[in-house]
């Protein structure tokens, strides 16, 4: 059942960055590239998928905070508090890779059924990236803290 | 503004909403795209199965539209694979780094209220919109 709901959750995902038009990294790089407001060439579609989404998950988090998950226990709640280095030395990095391309995790993923060459090439290095912070981290845990480093990422 | 398309936006944002509310209901999980699929690629990882089941769903969405004959629009990626590639590493390097994406800060985390989300969503828009603006409006300019 779980692994039933989060294939369902996928599909809807998906769908929802199908229409809103978020799988195309065109459109990412419209809302991006906001000094073309002055051209009037600016495209706020983004910000707009974001509040929307935010808005929705915001009511269904405050309701769910507190009760367990339906077909799992316990709840993988993020628990990390830290605004440290890693969180801002990764966030860069994401954004410099995201503002060349224009495509984040999600939408490349997606694009993989377009069987696109650039996307292939895209995910394949990004398969890569994810793999070596695995391999560093694992590298940098200690054996007898081997364990614990493999617990999954604070915030998704 | 001839490209915004306010009403298709809000309608995708509604469902992927819809669908990181229905993943912490179902499975207590955040819908994080960069931390699914940075578990899976972690050989350390035991729990596959969900990680696994939410990526086949979401490549499963434009199939099935385009079986539907909905008109699923070509990427357009850069000419170069060389830009592609630094963009990938940077992108799967960055977000295990930081913690999330797009996805997992930017919608779940700050649907959270999280100092942390809120902060990386800022950074990493802000960057972007750097290399958006050095590279339409310096270099390319």
């Amino acid at each position: 059942m779980p692994t039933l709901a989060s294939l369902l959750c996928g599909y809807i995902f998906g769908l929802g960055l199908l229409i809103s038009g978020m799988v195309q990294p065109a459109k990412v790089l419209g809302f991006l590239d906001i000094f073309a407001a002055r051209s009037g060439g600016w495209d706020p579609s983004l910000a707009v998928v974001m509040a929307v989404a935010v808005a929705v998950t915001s009511i269904g988090y405050a309701l769910e905070r507190y009760r367990k998950p339906l077909f799992d226990t316990p709840s993988h709640w993020p628990t990390a508090t830290a605004i440290d280095g890693p969180l801002i030395a990764g966030a860069v990095l994401f954004g410099i890779g995201w503002g060349l391309v224009g495509l984040c995790p999600g939408p490349a993923l997606e694009n993989l059924a377009t069987l696109s060459p650039g996307v292939i090439v895209f995910i394949i290095a990004m398969a890569i990236g994810m793999a070596a912070y695995n391999l560093w981290q694992s590298r940098a845990a200690a054996p007898v803290e081997r364990d614990l480093a493999s617990a999954p990422a604070a915030d998704g | 503004m001839a490209n915004f398309t306010p009403v298709s936006a809000a309608i995708g944002g509604a469902l992927i909403g819809l669908s990181a509310v229905l993943l912490m209901l179902f499975d207590g999980r955040i819908a994080g795209i960069s931390g699914i699929l940075g578990g899976l690629l972690n050989p350390q990882t035991k729990d596959r199965a969900w990680r696994a089941a939410f990526v086949v769903g979401l490549i499963a969405a434009p199939v099935a539209a385009a079986l539907a004959g909905y008109a699923v629009p070509v990427p357009q990626m850069p000419k170069s694979f060389i830009t592609i590639a630094v963009a990938g590493l940077l992108v799967g390097f960055g977000t295990r780094l930081g913690s999330g994406c797009t996805s997992g800060h930017g919608i779940c985390g700050i649907a959270r209220r999280s100092p942390r989300s809120i902060t990386a969503t800022a950074i990493f828009m802000v960057t972007a919109i750097i290399v958006v603006a050095l590279m339409r409006h310096v270099v390319g300019g």
